[in-house]
């Protein structure tokens, strides 16, 4: 998949992740649960890799484990071509930071900012205290929040505001790239659009790469430059933001499109999906979206296909047996 | 925006704002006038307990045959002496002293040790805490005071081994409160943030969950410190603990009841400082409970009430609640007046409105409106099925009143869907859960205007005619079905109980009946879903159980809130559809509370924008979302990034909505408005019409398809300190 | 449901199991020769011998438990010194005794708790909450050794109502109704901290589910007010107050010594009581142990009525 000479920023194989499993005391199985099933994805620098998916499809565990706050159970995570994987969270917060969908529980309510602000600098970049005062109010400024703020609590903050508290948090340690989850769709919608105006003049400034996770997918094509699509733990399309949402190869993909309401956009007559997702404790052997399919036939329900290039160049790459012709 | 509650809106922006002017804890705890008096009592106990040594007291040892069962109040004896001469006021004092002490150390000890085990247990997790929580469990399936008897057993009996017992055996109580508390921190955000932060294991033990369990340990502490020092004075009393001469108030209490008989009051005295100091201790711990606990705080304990309180000589505007003339209704009231005033013109706007911008789909609802051409308006028959005139709702908490919901009007006619849309807090669930009394009160209270409902006014009615309206005539269709659905019982149980509150079917046909509806909503395998309980279904199944249920008594109005936001968008979209259908199938009109101008174009045929407890812009969906009049509605809709446009500007609107505790004059939200104008800030605003069909609460409006000025805009961000960026992808 | 009612059985088995090995090292924990601690002043060398003997000192500790518990599950507890007879029948006999007052006072402690509770929560702030929860403080900070004299003193010394002391008559006494007679203030007594600690939790739980949306809903079907308290309320309330009684139980349980003692009702807790001052530790062994048992029993059961109620828990 990785045909260019330098390793990407970020290369990620066959990652995934199951939770539960193994056996109990009187050696019966547990029951296994698999978030993430294997997926590969590369991230270029100064790229914004937009992630969507609905509930349950895993974006969040895959997002976890890319900062290392979950382990995973198979597969690696290379950055600038040195594995990663089992480092733990120390050695990724480094390089890869991470921000919360809820901005006020992702502060400390007992910590004035400038403690949770101050923590990353020095556990992580070891700077001593003049340096970090200075660094601090250049941060906070950034965020276009005032100085004064420094000294104060979290509960006195609102959502916008906390959430961009949230956002120096994870660009004080100077990482390359930052894992975005969900970073808007706590807010308000008034508060929205000064969040995202924020990280874009902050990726223009500080040559930084996103990975934006969202199932919003208005929000993800108005920031992304690439997006994949997650469902029931795979990445089932992939390709240019622009590309994807004009043409997407994939039916899910189309549902979704077709699903997001649009203002002054009236929606043909209901097709009957169920929107119902398969047992993730007993998943299928084939395509899990096969079930809702309009498209599906026997060779989907044998085998789940493989993420490849259709006939839209080596950008554009679905996970399905019949996709969507162009002209759908 | 997020929260399902009925309040949401308002109780969101209300604990901001509490948590802003936080008393302290001292404070609260002084308030209530319990804890202090307990405050008062303990300390009286302690100091005098304290000064022992240096009060004019007896030697508490001294017997004195002579003078052996002195009664009450005799000479030298103010509390008599007991069956050895021995003064019992010296006794008292001193054995008190040996009490607190004993059972404050005992109180420490076990505070320190649970709550070691309990934050190791919760933060470590896995194998350490399954090992440690084993352990206590097996404590725990002791008897309680069993334990204390067995260890005491083991050491054998005495004062200091009495300690030791009870300080063990509430050991497990720490633990388990601490790990319970710790596990919840430990999975919390800001534990990760501080993990990613480069902090390690003990680090983030220490300085970002300890502080956060304090509170937790401090409330455990403060309401077992009287428990112990009960069954430390227990242990004595059955001779177990303090050995003679030593004697606490459990001991003096054991040898009293020797003599009970001849003299009751030597063991009832001690009896009486063990209940005085237990009580006290208690009565404070409360106080520590309700301060430190923050959902007490806020006052979030109190109990809904049936209905909404409605207040008493509240002010009613004028104007009819779209009454039907000739058809007296069964309310004792005078009917409203009819005819001639502003709401009967509005009412007329609104029904052309809405006929202009039906799509020509659902014949049924076209018919059932009555063809809403022109010429009905001088036929009487169709009227507003509902008509809110001037509801103002408040919350009243402590010296504030909020209003959530000020003065605002809503017309929906039979087989209208009318959108409400606004942020979160602009009041928009409190003006729709009004319309049924569903507002929790205390602290919501409905302080004036009416809520006509097919020309009856609901704000005078009994009860018994709400809940016969409640789920008949008017149902509700809430945000997530999860929550709203009792997790006890089946869903078909659930949907015959609905049916079978206003028809009286036998329990069989009620169940073919809620078949039927599981069946009309596209619950495949009805049947076998009947048994099902709420959380075996997904979240879109558990929606169209709600929908089913809503529709179980053909009503006439549907007050959907938020109902597809806690939804997948695919999954969204297949109840939008399905309740777009159902309604013009049925005619019925629907209220549909959504923040999302995506979602109303989808299913509502007028739109209603809601800021700061008002309406500011009210009219046709189309023309709203393509040409809005009113800034706040322009801004609104621009902030949003859309599909299909992805080069698309976003213009965040700056500031923040006012409190509704503390609204300024004029219009609210002029401060965040590029159009704003000194005449803004002067008065009341009407609610006019300003072009077409739409009707604003703006005196500077914008024309038909002018976009706002972006210099005026650029000037109205700084000043909020968040420059804007063009957003070119 | 048969399923998870032996899911539930299996696992209290670990529970008797540590109970047993917590109650077995009792002996093992205690300072000094064992033998002569539990023998006191019993100490001839002939019983000395024998316990040696019955207790296994001399083999390791496992091998000691081995035997201790076969011979437990047999029914041989050992032998009290200090009474001279095979502890089981001491510890049968007076358990029976405890098990009566016991459940006398679970009983009085639900009913009357959970009624308090309901008035409490559905008239939050009125005058009967604010009665009740006076009341309820008052109940769990009254020492129940105190109460019990008090008691005494007022309703047999005074008013001469209910007998001091005892279970039975002395002469002639022994039927059903000579029991309840001597049960009445005892069972007091003992209900008064479980059922204000029941009443509070009841109210708070309550309190808790009718803030609930889904208590909204049963509103907005236009169900009776009747309806929504006592069925969708009090049943989701239910859920949380059941593990309460459970730990009631073990409060009344081991409450029961105190009120055993004061009214000298013929029950375990008296008996342990005695046998701790007497250090007649093997009587104290087996005591411990049959109450604790069946205190893990009591809550196995109210495991298996909370998940009848509440079919999420399985």
């Amino acid at each position: 998949m990785n045909t260019s000479p330098d390793p990407s920023l970020i290369e990620i194989r066959n990652l995934a992740r199951t939770f539960g499993g193994g056996r109990s005391l009187f050696g019966t199985k547990k029951p296994e649960l698999t978030a993430v099933r294997g997926v590969s994805l590369d991230l270029e620098k100064g790229e914004t890799l937009g992630v969507v998916g609905e509930s349950g499809c895993g974006k969040s565990t895959l997002a976890r484990m890319l900062v290392g706050l979950d382990t995973p159970s198979r597969g690696t995570i290379r950055l600038s071509g040195e594995n990663l994987t089992d480092g733990g969270t120390r050695a990724l917060a480094r390089r890869v930071q991470y921000v919360f969908q809820d901005p006020v529980s992702s502060l400390n309510p007992r910590q004035t900012i400038r403690d949770i602000l101050e923590a990353p600098m020095r556990h992580l970049l070891g700077l001593g205290s003049r340096e970090r005062k200075e660094r601090l109010e250049r941060l906070i400024e950034d965020v276009n929040l005032r100085p004064e703020f420094l000294e104060r609590y979290p509960h006195e903050f609102s959502g916008g505001q906390a959430q961009r508290i949230g956002i120096a948090r994870a660009l004080a340690a100077e990482p390359a790239v930052v894992v975005l989850d969900e970073p808007v769709s706590a807010l308000d919608v008034s508060v929205q659009a000064q969040v995202l105006n924020l990280l874009d003049r902050l990726k223009r400034e500080r040559g930084l790469t996103y990975v934006f996770i969202s199932h919003d997918l208005a929000v993800v094509e108005s920031v992304a430059t690439r997006v994949a699509v997650m469902y029931f733990g795979e990445i089932v399309e992939t390709a240019p933001a622009r590309e994807m949402f004009r043409a997407p190869l994939h039916p899910y993909t189309k549902l979704l499109i077709d699903s997001a309401p649009v203002p002054n956009r009236k929606r043909a007559a209901s097709a009957g999906d169920s929107g119902e997702l398969p047992d993730p404790y007993d998943p299928p052997p084939g395509c899990p979206f096969a079930p809702r399919c309009p498209r599906a036939d026997e060779d989907c329900r044998a085998a789940m296909p493989r993420l490849e290039a259709k006939d839209r160049g080596k950008e554009h790459l679905a996970a399905c047996c019949h996709p969507t012709p162009r002209r759908a | 925006m997020t929260s399902a509650a009925t309040t949401s809106d308002t109780k969101a922006q209300t604990t901001a704002r509490e948590r802003r002017e936080r008393p302290s804890t001292f404070a609260l705890i002084l308030n209530n006038r319990l804890a202090a008096a307990g405050l008062v009592v303990l300390g009286l106990i302690v100091v005098t307990a304290l000064a022992a040594p240096i009060l004019p007291l007896a030697d508490p040892n001294a017997t004195d045959p002579a003078s052996r069962l002195a009664p009450l109040f005799s000479e030298n004896h103010l509390l008599g002496t007991d069956a050895l001469g021995r003064d019992m006021l010296s006794r008292l004092v001193w054995g008190t002293r040996v009490s607190l002490v004993v059972g404050f150390s005992a109180s420490l000890i076990a505070a320190l040790f649970g709550s070691a085990i309990g934050l190791t247990a919760g933060y470590a997790g896995g194998r350490t805490d399954q090992i440690l929580m084993r352990l206590i469990d097996l404590m725990m399936a002791f008897p309680y005071i069993l334990l204390a008897l067995a260890i005491v057993a083991i050491l054998g009996p005495g004062l200091v081994n009495a300690l030791y017992a009870i300080a063990i055996v509430n050991v497990p109580f720490f633990a388990r409160n601490i790990r319970g508390i710790t596990v919840g921190l430990a999975r919390r955000e800001f534990v990760d943030a501080a993990r990613l932060s480069g902090k390690g294991p003990l680090r983030i033990l220490w300085s970002d969950i300890l502080p956060n369990v304090l509170p937790t340990i401090v409330i455990t502490l403060s309401t077992t410190v009287g428990w112990m020092i009960l069954e430390t004075a227990g242990l004595s009393f059955l001779g177990l603990g303090a050995q003679p001469p030593q004697a606490d108030l459990g001991s003096m209490l054991g040898d009293g009841r020797k003599v009970m008989f001849t003299a009751p009051t030597i063991s009832l005295v001690p009896g009486l400082m063990i209940f005085l100091i237990v009580m006290s201790i208690n009565l404070i711990g409360d106080g520590i409970r309700d301060a430190l606990d923050p959902r007490l705080r806020s006052g979030a304990s109190a109990r809904p009430s049936f209905r909404t309180r409605v207040a008493k000589g509240r002010e009613t505007p004028a104007g009819d609640t779209g009454r039907q003339p000739g058809k007296a209704s069964g309310s004792v009231h005078p009917p409203l007046p009819a005819g001639i005033s502003p709401t009967r013109g509005e009412i007329d706007r609104t029904e052309t409105s809405a006929a202009a911008d039906l799509p020509p789909c659902g014949g049924d609802a076209r018919q059932g409106r009555g063809g809403s051409s022109r010429s009905d308006k001088d036929d009487q028959s169709v009227h507003p099925t509902l008509a809110v005139r001037g509801l103002e709702t408040q919350f009243h908490i402590g010296q504030s009143v909020y209003r959530a919901s000020n003065g605002v009007d809503l017309t929906i006619r039979p087989g209208e869907c009318l959108g409400l849309v606004g942020e979160s807090g602009s009041g928009k669930s409190v003006t729709a859960m009004s319309i049924m009394g569903l507002v929790p009160s205390p602290p919501g209270v409905i302080a004036g205007g009416r809520i006509g409902f097919k020309g009856e006014d609901l704000t005078d009615a009994s009860n018994a005619r709400i809940r016969q309206l409640r789920g008949g005539a008017v149902s509700h269709v809430f945000q997530d079905p999860l929550a709203t659905l009792h997790p006890l019982f089946s869903v078909g149980d659930q949907i015959v109980e609905a049916i079978r509150a206003h028809q009286s079917l036998s329990t069989r046909e009620a169940d073919a009946k809620a078949r039927d509806l599981l069946d009309l909503v596209r619950v495949p395998n009805a049947a076998q879903r009947m048994k099902a309980l709420p959380h075996e279904l997904s979240g879109g199944l558990r929606q169209r159980v709600s929908i089913a249920m809503a529709l179980a008594n053909d009503p006439e109005l549907i007050i959907a809130d938020e109902p597809t936001t806690a939804l997948d968008v695919t999954v969204q979209a297949e109840v939008l559809r399905l309740l777009d259908g159902l309604r013009r199938d049925r005619n019925t009109a629907v209220l549909f509370i959504t923040h999302d101008f995506g979602v109303v174009s989808e299913i509502a045929d007028r739109v209603a924008v809601m800021y700061a407890g008002r309406i500011v812009e009210t009219g046709p969906t189309a023309e709203i979302l393509t040409r809005p009049a009113h800034p706040y509605t322009r801004m609104l809709i621009d902030c949003v990034p859309v599909m299909g446009e992805p080069g698309r500007r976003l213009d965040a609107v700056p500031g923040r909505p006012p409190a509704v505790n503390r609204l300024p004059a004029g219009c609210a939200f002029a401060d965040r408005c590029p159009r704003v104008e000194s005449d803004c800030r002067r008065g009341e605003i009407p609610l006019e019409e300003k072009r077409g069909n739409l009707e604003a609460r703006c005196l500077h409006p914008l024309e038909a398809g002018e976009a706002l000025s972006g210099d005026v805009r650029t000037a109205a961000t700084t000043s909020d300190g968040t420059p804007r960026h063009g957003r070119s992808a | 449901m048969t399923a998870t009612i032996a899911r539930r059985l299996l696992a209290a088995i670990p529970v008797l199991f540590g109970l047993s090995v917590i109650v077995f090292l009792m002996i093992a924990l205690i300072p000094g020769d064992p033998a002569t601690a539990i023998l006191g002043s019993y100490a001839t060398p002939e019983n000395v011998a024998r316990l040696n003997a019955s207790l296994g000192l001399d083999k390791s500790l496992p091998q000691q438990y081995l035997a201790w518990i076969s011979g437990v599950l047999t029914g041989d507890f050992g032998r009290s010194y200090a009474l001279n007879r095979p502890v089981i029948d001491i510890v049968m006999e007076r358990f029976s005794a405890t098990l009566l007052l016991a459940g006398a006072s679970l009983l009085l402690a639900t009913v009357f708790g959970l009624l308090a509770g309901i008035v409490s929560a559905v008239r939050q702030f009125g005058f009967a909450d604010k009665a009740i929860t006076l009341a309820v403080l008052i109940g769990i900070s009254v020492p129940s050794f105190w109460l019990g004299l008090l008691l005494i003193l007022f309703f047999a010394v005074r008013i001469k109502l209910f007998p001091a002391s005892g279970m039975v008559a002395i002469y002639g006494g022994g039927g059903p109704l000579d029991i309840l007679h001597h049960l009445v203030l005892p069972a007091i007594t003992l209900a008064l901290v479980a059922t204000g600690v029941i009443a509070r939790l009841t109210r708070t739980a309550m309190l808790e589910v009718l803030r609930q949306d889904y208590i909204r809903t049963a509103r907005a079907k236009g169900l009776s007010e009747r309806r929504v308290i006592f069925r969708h309320a009090f049943m989701a309330a239910l859920v949380s107050v059941i593990p309460v009684i459970g730990i009631q139980a073990g409060f009344v349980l081991g409450g029961a010594v105190y009120v055993e003692t004061v009214f000298q009702w013929p029950g375990i807790g008296a008996m342990l009581v005695n046998a701790i001052s007497q250090r007649d530790i093997l009587l104290v062994q087996g005591g411990v142990l049959v109450v604790a048992a069946s205190y893990v029993l009591f809550n196995l059961l109210a495991d298996v009525c909370q998940t009848l109620l509440d079919p999420r828990l399985k």
